[in-house]
């Protein structure tokens, strides 16, 4: 009863602020919407400026836009990865972000008038010191370690930074992707659904080594003071991944939403975005990090691919690893 | 024999179910504008998918056949405390299963811990051998007490005959139990590899990452990063399709007929090796405390750790949970025969990310997804679990129709009396078991969240997800527990509720 | 008077057919071997089959198609004829109120009666598990008296009670018939009660009840199928 009460009250709260104010509506992932994640900074520190009210709906981002289409509500998105963004683009579901770009701290060039950066990472093996007190220092010396060492990494079927994985095989080793992960497979414990599962295993102890990325250790520095969880720095490089945001073409607040866009790069939000997302701010000078991300080891060569490379190659990439791992 | 019932309230509920699982079928392949053609690797997937559903439901009703026999004809202290245990590991959330499993028989597990001291070797988890250890850890429990009640059904007229007799323990299996079994086992093995059958994140992380690619994976694959709606409905159909024979199957071999006697008394009887006994007792308690205990090792300090959103969280899982045990109920009743439980079936044959896909599709036009997220999960939740309750609930309501629809019908009861003073306080045990396995379910069930998330009322599932995904892992293992906690308590309480102050 | 006018029943095998007429007020045996039909017969009077042709009369008007608690018959079963969870005046209050609604005070003092009338004053609050065999056939039989139908069909209702208990409650039986002015018919396999009991006998062998017959004449001279079946 009483919850039926609240539920009414916030029913009536909430037309009641719908109809003074506008609403932007910001479909996330998961993570960005959650209380744990960057999205109640995010409409703090927006709905100070913007007079408006910015909701947020969760949830799985590309497959329900493309399901919507062009009758979305979603004004704006925030969430896309550079490695699944050809489909969307294709989608011509969203509009120019209008957006200065020459802010932009990336270690790549980025020139998308679409999707815009927001902040960055790059995919790392990350192992605890105390496990594991000599890591591999390469990827090559990953592959000739010893098959003792367990690592667990992500389904790239089903996991984005599983996609980035073999695509950062396939980046280093080419040809010998499948090779690779040939010697890769003793060493493999598994392969989960999602990135939070193989993390579990990881701090659980059930594994030395996790595919995860290269800022992961500055949330055990910052939140926990745990200075034992590193990543592998190789020097063959690290892929690069992205958070993009992008704005809805058919958006019924366009001013709005062109606002959130500039609010994307503006420095209030990429300071704060260090420590509500765990990765690199994608418009903020190395100097204005927060303490715990310049302790970071920073890869010196970052690999990427192209929307349209990375959608050529996927297929490949994800086979030589079924291949190698199937044995 | 007629059977004394309105036709009305089992046609419409069947059709509720035909409808809430073919249609967001047809809603997902009328949006893809045709079914899709699988490849080379959906056929493999499909060949996996299936042998570990057959070994998994084959192992769990085979293991849980000494186990529940022991538990039939043994009497001692905390039998019922085992009985009650024997329905909660069923409903843990899949990441706290694989963890807990895996703290166990993990690489570093307590298993291997233990094989290294006595100077062993190692036993390696992942691989088919997961798949399977994790899917029995789920399901061991549920065949466990389905077979259990089978076997305190059995007149005890006919186990002091057979002990007058002097039957050897193999004719006294042949005679009296075997013919029970026959009975009963093909029903139970359904329900398990139909579950099975969708097993999706624990066959991935188990069983060691590409080898055990499922059907449902495959969906997944499909809806998230290729959207390529017309493969995933065909790959649900595939998955539909396999999941109707087994259950033709099940209905066609075994004849669910009369459970009835109560769980609380033991069997008088006078045969088998009390040891025996005790051993698969044993092994049965600690293959599934260890794990169990391990979730509440690690999760005690993180329950220090939750936030006033988890435990609203939680205050939302008992509401949906509560609410999707009625609904369910209510849907079970009318459902409670043969033809009502093949289709029943349906419920959790569909695959759930195509049922939320498809369920999306068809609210969308008419309200926002995020206003009725709650709504849809109780629904979903009530569907997914008709099939554990159909089949807890058919084989009393057969017995009650059979024993009382003369003497109703005689007396010309109206449907409403029949139901309130006669099937529901004759249904009492069962539907306090059934309640209880509900309860339990959709307080862990994630369902078709995915597309349905409302930000401020989160389920207590997603906000373990959430707090993983966020680094939080002490804090997770807290919300785990925490889950546990509520979900073996709906059940608890449930199946009491059904089994206290029961008359004759 | 109940006119079975070429009634024919079949399923599978087996087959039954009756074509006769029992007057009202009578008390009529049915028997015959096991398998026969008796059983049969009487879910055809009651309603709880259909046949496949033919038609069941009461007083010249048709109830072949009418449900059971439309037809003139009360009936008790061979086993459960009372819901073990509900007490003595819960279970009779269903003859009065089919939907299960409270009681009146005059039904609930009709109930008493019924009660007493067969031996069991102020027992309406047990439940049948705190009842003897003989007091709950006593307790379906006030039930019988309650519903007050011209047709009282007995399907063996006894046939657990010893032979002392037995013919206490077929005389009970009979009092309650002739209160009623019904016509009683009961399916016994045990000759001795048609004998005790019956004016009237119908015999149920080879497919077909044969017409009602003086119960002593038959008995005296039996035709051979009542003859095998009796063993002589």
């Amino acid at each position: 009863m009483k919850t039926a009460i609240t539920f009414a009250a916030g029913c009536v709260l909430a037309s009641g602020a719908l109809a003074d104010t506008p609403v932007l509506t910001v479909y996330a992932a998961d993570y960005i919407a959650s209380e744990w994640g960057p999205g109640p900074k995010i409409e703090e520190m927006f709905e100070e400026t913007c007079g408006c009210d910015l909701q947020f709906s969760p949830g799985d981002l590309m497959p329900r836009l493309l399901l919507e289409g062009g009758r979305t509500e979603a004004d704006v998105v925030m969430g896309l990865n550079s490695d699944v963004t050809k489909k969307a683009r294709e989608s011509g579901l969203f509009a120019p972000h209008g957006v200065d770009l020459s802010p932009l701290t990336l270690p790549v060039a980025w020139e998308d008038d679409i999707f815009l950066p927001y902040d960055y990472s790059a995919t790392a093996f990350i192992y605890d010191t105390t496990r594991l007190p000599n890591p591999p220092e390469s990827f090559e010396a990953l592959l000739e370690a010893d098959d003792d060492i367990s690592i667990v990494i992500q389904d790239p079927r089903s996991s984005i930074s599983g996609l980035a994985t073999v695509l950062w095989v396939e980046k280093v080793f080419g040809d010998r992707a499948q090779e690779a992960w040939g010697k890769l497979a003793p060493k493999i414990l598994t392969s989960t659904k999602t990135w939070s599962e193989s993390y579990g295993l990881f701090t659980d102890g059930e594994a030395d080594m996790v595919m995860s990325y290269v800022a992961s250790p500055a949330y055990h520095i910052i939140a926990e003071g745990d200075r034992t969880k590193k990543a592998a720095i190789f020097p063959e490089g690290h892929y690069f991944m992205v958070q993009l945001a992008a704005k809805i073409a058919s958006t019924d607040q366009p001013e709005l939403a062109d606002d959130f866009m500039q609010f994307v790069l503006s420095e209030p939000f990429q300071t704060m975005i260090a420590t509500g997302d765990w990765s690199f701010p994608a418009a903020l000078p190395q100097e204005k990090w927060p303490e715990g991300f310049k302790e970071l080891q920073i890869p010196e060569t970052v690999l990427f691919y192209s929307e349209d490379e990375a959608a050529d190659l996927r297929d490949k990439a994800i086979e030589a690893w079924r291949a190698a791992l199937s044995q | 024999m007629t059977i004394w019932q309105g036709r009305g309230p089992a046609v419409v509920a069947g059709l509720a179910v035909a409808g809430l699982t073919l249609g967001p079928v047809a809603a997902v392949l009328w949006r893809a504008e045709g079914l899709g053609a699988p490849g080379p690797a959906d056929w493999l997937a499909v060949r996996f998918t299936l042998m570990q559903a057959l070994l998994s439901a084959g192992l769990s009703v085979l293991l849980a056949i000494p186990v529940a026999r022991a538990l039939a004809r043994r009497r001692f202290r905390g039998r019922g405390a085992l009985v009650a245990l024997m329905g909660a590991p069923f409903i843990l959330p899949v990441i706290v299963a694989v963890l807990g499993l895996l703290s166990v028989f993990g690489r570093s597990g307590v298993l291997n811990d233990g094989l290294g001291l006595l100077g062993l070797p190692s036993v390696k988890i992942y691989g088919l051998q997961g798949v399977l250890v994790a899917h029995v850890f789920y399901n061991l429990p549920l065949a466990v007490r389905l077979l259990l009640q089978a076997w305190l059904a059995i007149p005890s007229e006919r186990f002091r005959l057979a002990a007058s007799l002097g039957l050897t323990p193999m004719a006294m299996f042949r005679t009296l139990e075997w013919p029970m079994l026959l009975r009963i086992v093909p029903g139970a093995f359904a329900v398990i590899f139909v579950i099975c059958l969708s097993s999706f994140a624990v066959a991935l992380a188990l069983g060691g990452g590409p080898r055990a690619t499922t059907v449902e994976l495959a969906i997944y694959q499909a809806v998230r990063f290729d959207f390529d709606l017309g493969r995933a409905a065909l790959l649900s159909v595939i998955q539909l399709v396999l999941a109707l024979c087994a259950g033709l199957v099940a209905l066609k071999l075994g004849t669910g007929a009369g459970f009835g006697a109560g769980l609380d008394r033991a069997q008088q009887r006078w045969d088998g090796s009390a040891v025996l006994d005790a051993a698969w007792l044993a092994l049965a308690a600690l293959f599934l405390m260890l794990p169990l205990g391990m979730v509440v090792l690690k999760g005690l300090p993180g329950l220090a750790l939750l936030g006033a959103g988890t435990w609203q969280a939680a205050g939302n899982s008992i509401a949906v949970a509560l609410a999707s045990t009625v609904l369910c109920i209510g849907w079970a009743l009318p459902l409670a025969t043969r033809r009502g439980e093949m289709i029943g079936i349906l419920g959790i044959a569909l695959s759930p990310l195509v049922l939320g896909t498809g369920l999306f599709l068809i609210v969308r036009p008419f309200v926002n997804p995020l206003s009725v997220a709650l709504p849809v999960t109780v629904l979903v939740n009530a569907l997914v679990s008709l099939p554990f309750a159909l089949r807890i609930l058919r084989p009393e309501a057969e017995a009650v129709r059979h024993d009382y629809a003369r003497l109703s019908q005689a007396l010309g009861l109206t449907p409403l009396a029949w139901l309130r003073l006669v099937l529901l306080p004759r249904l009492r045990r069962p539907l306090g078991f059934a309640a209880g396995l509900t309860a339990a379910l959709s307080m862990g069930d994630l369902g078709v969240i995915a597309l349905f998330a409302d930000p401020d009322r989160a389920t207590l599932p997603l906000q373990v997800y959430r707090l993983m995904g966020a680094y939080r892992m002490e804090a997770a293992s807290g919300a785990a527990l925490l889950l546990l906690v509520l979900s073996f308590g709906a059940f608890w309480i449930f199946d009491r509720g059904g089994r206290v102050n029961v008359d004759a | 008077m109940l006119t079975l006018e070429a009634l024919r029943y079949q399923t599978g095998d087996f087959s039954i057919g009756a074509d006769f007429t029992l007057p009202q007020g009578r008390r009529v045996a049915i028997v015959g071997p096991s398998g026969a039909g008796k059983s049969t017969l009487l879910d055809l009077v009651a309603g709880f089959l259909a046949p496949v042709s033919g038609r069941v009369l009461w007083q010249g008007q048709d109830i072949t198609a009418a449900p059971p608690n439309k037809r003139p018959v009360a009936m008790l079963f061979q086993e459960n004829n009372l819901f073990p969870h509900l007490d003595l005046l819960r279970n009779l209050g269903l003859a009065l109120r089919p939907d299960g609604g409270r009681l009146r005070q005059a039904e609930r003092d009709a109930i008493e009666t019924a009660l007493a009338r067969v031996g069991l004053d102020g027992m309406s609050g047990r439940k049948p598990g705190a009842l003897s065999g003989g007091q709950q056939s006593r307790a379906a039989l006030a039930r019988v008296l309650l519903q007050a139908r011209p047709v009282i069909a007995l399907d063996e209702p006894f046939a657990a009670l010893g032979p002392a208990l037995k013919s206490e409650m077929l005389a009970l039986v009979r009092d309650v018939a002739q209160e009623l002015g019904a016509l009683v018919l009961l399916v016994s396999h045990d000759p001795g009660d048609a004998l005790g009991f019956a004016q009237e006998t119908v015999l149920v062998a080879e497919g077909a009840a044969q017409p009602p017959m003086d119960t002593q004449h038959l008995f005296a001279d039996p035709p051979d199928a009542l003859r095998a079946y009796l063993g002589r």
